[in-house]
């Protein structure tokens, strides 16, 4: 089955980002594929590549990276909610792209399932 | 608003996307944030129905001046809807009646649901995106 993930919750604060990871790992695991993540409202927090969490956590930004490195997975940005937050080209990890709200809305036409993460 | 061109993924397909809206229109960017995700997929040609649900219900409430908490106010939106061929409007009974409002306090047009109706619009969709 193809899931698309929406995140709608920046890192460390909220544990979307940590759940919406760990069901697309395990997703990819189970023999299912994961095409495109999508992050928006605070999820665009996730992208930036200046996070510097303490070495014995997780690095939510750079494990996303990993597995967009490892099975091909497309770490889309709102476009939108990032520029009212500052996030841009210049700060984004590995593997993550800034595109407009049809990259969320074509995973809902062509994927078979759409699973959102949030509050 | 973004853009808002004919947008086409180049499938053809159509599918229901429902949009739960379930949050006060201030205090969090929800409400506005995710009007911009339906006027997006309203441009991609696809089924879109709007659901307000639990304080979502406020969203459409008139009278809101935001001017006192300096935030855009983007109420107008709501009554713009149908220009963008999104009618189907659906308001939830049980927290219309727990907030003490009545669709006479309300800047459209919306249908009233049960819980029980409510379940069934829900289970007909294709996506369902919660806001």
């Amino acid at each position: 089955m193809q899931f698309g993930i929406l995140v709608n919750e920046g890192p460390y604060t909220h544990q979307a980002s940590d759940t919406a990871y760990l069901f697309a790992r395990t997703a990819i695991e189970k023999g299912h594929t994961v095409p495109r993540v999508f992050f928006y409202h605070d999820g665009v927090n996730n992208s930036t590549r200046l996070a510097t969490p303490p070495q014995d956590d997780r690095n939510v930004s750079a494990r996303w990276s990993k597995l967009a490195a490892e099975h091909g997975v497309d770490l889309v940005v709102c476009v939108a909610a990032a520029q009212r937050r500052g996030i841009n080209d210049d700060v984004l990890a590995p593997g993550y792209r800034i595109s407009g709200l049809g990259q969320l809305v074509e995973m809902g036409i062509q994927y078979d399932r759409l699973v959102t993460f949030g509050d | 608003m973004s853009d808002m061109d004919e947008m086409d993924d180049g499938s053809g397909i159509v599918k229901k996307f429902m949009f739960l809206n379930r949050k006060a229109p201030h205090g969090t960017v929800y409400a506005l944030e995710g009007l911009e995700v339906v006027l997006i997929t309203a441009a991609f040609d696809q089924d879109v129905s709007m659901v307000f649900t639990d304080d979502g219900v406020f969203q459409l409430m008139k009278g809101i001046d935001s001017k006192g908490i300096e935030v855009k106010d983007f109420s107008k939106t709501y009554r713009a809807l149908e220009g963008y061929d999104i009618e189907k409007l659906y308001v939830d009974q049980a927290s219309m009646d727990a907030r003490g409002l009545t669709e006479d306090d309300l800047i459209v047009d919306v249908t009233v649901l049960s819980v029980d109706e409510m379940a069934n619009l829900m289970a007909e969709q294709d996506v369902v995106i919660s806001f």
